[in-house]
């Protein structure tokens, strides 16, 4: 039987007094357990890797990508500019008819202040992809050296299940190349040529699209992904492809 | 030496003579049909190679969004016909039910010509087919349910014409086991086609286990209408009068359909009361769709009417006698069953990935409409099959079934 009259014995602390530890779980389990409301949309805002494994070291070695290239998007400042996109059709010839990236509007004309924000969107190089796994011919393929989810267009029969099975939208069937194209971090056209960051983040005036290398504890990407204390998140999660694209704010 | 040259040719004359004659037995009716589906397939054939050849984007109204569109659902509406028909057939001959042999070797065949249908209108809508032919075999991906669809249909379709082969040579054994071995991997492919749809975790209508289920009880129920429609139009062109053992083949065969159309109903219902019970996200939007938004029609007049419930009237209405109401079934239940693949394919797509986002650029459900080229080669998939199908009628002198004693 509870007994009220020991909890009503009790002298409040008051909340100042709650060391940073317990609060620190306290929002772990709050997020954990709820999600937040953003503008009529529920995200999962805890980081991806905190709730899927136990630990960076686990999460590591089950995707032992070196480099593991990510990025991590800061969406509040994104101005809709699209030099990214421009930057991404140029260095990979991205046809007209089709995009690698965009940028997604969304109006909230209820919202309390700010009413517009933008969501650039890309392929997010899953962990577990679910167009490598439908892809008769492996045209598709997760590189197991730095994790980018690769095309070989040799191979590619155009039947268009990764367009079906990507749940991010992020395969267009390139009439040029005849077969279907993504984003790769512009591995063949800049990384493996030396650069750092891929165009679209170069391009960005606004620091928006923060590239880097998961593996990498010094990274701007692992820093931003191993925090609590801002929201990190990832688009449709309950697709279970586990992405490496991260979206913040802030 | 001579003897057996002469022997040998004198048989191939006969041969010959022999199917020239058969197949100059037809009706004005007969020729005026199979010259109405050669040129539907003809015409076909051409939309699809110029869209082969100027790019499927210039002819086609599949998106980005919307990467399958008409030519998808008709071959799925071709494959599970095809499947169903050899299930079905194959109660008789493989499992031993003697109801169901006389329909065997018409099924085995329009089995065939099914599936040949099927192949033919995928053709156009693979960008590059042959890239497939080298790609599929030297670099397979066995977790790709693509993949094993497609290699298990080309060794379903092998074991198919094996045992038709069989059954008109009248050696029962390897028929049975070709039967037995087409049915195994009729099933196998045919469930993988549903896992194509249902593995797909980012496409919550077709998402679950479902699929593949459904695909397979579906298709059986396809086989007994297109089983009904074609031997009813079959015995029309050969101008012949059905004996008592294929009228109790059909009673039989509507039957079963009866059963079917109930699994499938209550496949249905279930389906659509766990896309609305707690509104499941990406699932939601399109079942109401179906229900009482942009696919409401397309559902409740053909998928509902025509596909299920006049033909459970017909069907059981006929008491399985009747073959002109069990003819006016099947023809409905086939018109209501293509809207169903069609509805499959084009409402799993028309809840735009991001839709939840919110964003300005997905708010909406998406559309489509075929083209004028999508629709010519559908047409041309039922012209081929109505093509083969006269054809055959004719070959085979009516696909007669031989009386043979006991069980083999």
């Amino acid at each position: 039987m509870f007994d009220k009259t020991k909890l009503d014995n009790l002298k409040n602390e008051g909340v100042e007094n709650v060391p940073m530890k317990e609060r620190r779980d306290f929002l772990k389990m709050g997020f954990v357990l709820t999600g937040i409301f953003a503008g009529g949309t529920i995200f999962s805002a805890v980081s991806r890797i905190d709730k899927v494994f136990a630990s960076t070291e686990e999460f590591a070695s089950k995707y032992p990508y070196k480099p593991h290239y990510s990025m991590v998007i800061h969406q509040d400042r994104c101005i809709d500019c699209e030099r990214c996109v421009e930057a991404c059709a140029a260095t990979n010839s991205v046809p007209h008819e089709g995009y690698r990236t965009r940028i997604l509007e969304r109006d909230v004309p209820d919202a309390i202040g700010q009413k517009r924000e933008f969501i650039p969107v890309l392929c997010n190089q899953c962990n577990l992809p679910q167009c490598t796994r439908v892809c008769p011919t492996k045209a598709t393929y997760k590189n197991q050296q730095n994790g980018i989810v690769m095309m070989d267009i040799t191979k590619c029969i155009g039947c268009l299940t990764c367009q079906e099975a990507c749940p991010y939208n992020a395969r267009y069937f390139n009439e040029q190349k005849k077969a279907v194209d993504k984003c790769n971090f512009c591995f063949d056209t800049r990384l493996s040529k030396g650069e750092k960051l891929t165009g679209c983040a170069a391009a960005c005036p606004a620091k928006c699209r923060v590239f880097g290398d998961l593996s990498d504890q010094g990274s701007d990407v692992y820093k931003t992904v191993h925090q609590i204390e801002k929201s990190v998140w990832v688009l449709r999660p309950e697709a279970g492809t586990k992405p490496n694209v991260f979206y913040t704010k802030g | 030496m001579a003897n057996s040259i002469n022997t040998a040719s004198i048989s191939l004359n006969a041969i010959e003579s022999m199917v020239i004659g058969r197949l100059k037995s037809g009706s004005k009716g007969f020729y005026a049909l199979l010259l109405l589906a050669g040129l539907l397939v003809a015409v076909g054939a051409g939309a699809g190679v110029h869209a082969m050849i100027k790019g499927h984007e210039n002819f086609y109204n599949v998106t980005r969004e919307m990467p399958w569109g008409i030519l998808i659902s008709t071959y799925v509406f071709f494959v599970v016909t095809s499947t169903g028909l050899c299930l079905v057939s194959s109660i008789g001959h493989v499992f031993g039910v003697q109801d169901f042999m006389p329909i065997a070797k018409r099924s085995v065949f329009l089995s065939i010509a099914t599936i040949l249908s099927g192949f033919f209108v995928i053709a156009f809508e693979i960008k590059i087919p042959w890239r497939m032919a080298i790609y599929n075999v030297i670099s397979p991906n066995i977790t790709s349910n693509i993949w094993w669809m497609g290699t298990l249909y080309g060794v379903y379709l092998m074991f198919m014409f094996a045992e038709f082969v069989f059954l008109n040579l009248n050696i029962h054994k390897p028929a049975v086991i070709c039967g037995f071995s087409g049915s195994i991997a009729g099933i196998a492919a045919h469930s993988n086609l549903g896992a194509v749809f249902g593995l797909l975790m980012g496409r919550e209508f077709w998402h679950g286990p479902y699929m593949p289920i459904y695909f397979i009880t579906s298709a059986m129920m396809t086989g007994c209408s297109v089983i009904i429609l074609f031997h009813y139009l079959a015995f029309k062109v050969n101008k012949e009068e059905m004996d008592d053992k294929m009228k109790r083949s059909l009673e039989v065969t509507a039957k079963l359909g009866i059963l079917l159309i109930c699994v499938i109903a209550f496949f249905t219902i279930w389906k659509m009361v766990s896309g609305i019970a707690g509104e499941p996200g990406g699932k939601y939007e399109a079942v109401m769709a179906l229900v009482n938004g942009q696919f409401a029609v397309n559902f409740w007049l053909f998928e509902v009417g025509m596909g299920m419930i006049f033909p459970l009237a017909m069907f059981y209405l006929s008491k399985g006698k009747n073959l002109s109401m069990m003819f006016l079934g099947a023809v409905s239940m086939i018109i209501g069953i293509f809207v169903m693949r069609f509805d499959l394919v084009t409402v799993g797509q028309s809840v735009p990935v991001y839709f939840e986002l919110g964003v300005n650029e997905y708010k909406h459900l998406m559309s489509y409409t075929p083209s004028l080229y999508e629709g010519l080669i559908t047409a041309a998939g039922f012209g081929m099959t109505m093509f083969l199908f006269l054809l055959g009628e004719k070959l085979f002198a009516g696909h007669k079934v031989e009386e043979h004693d006991g069980h083999h």
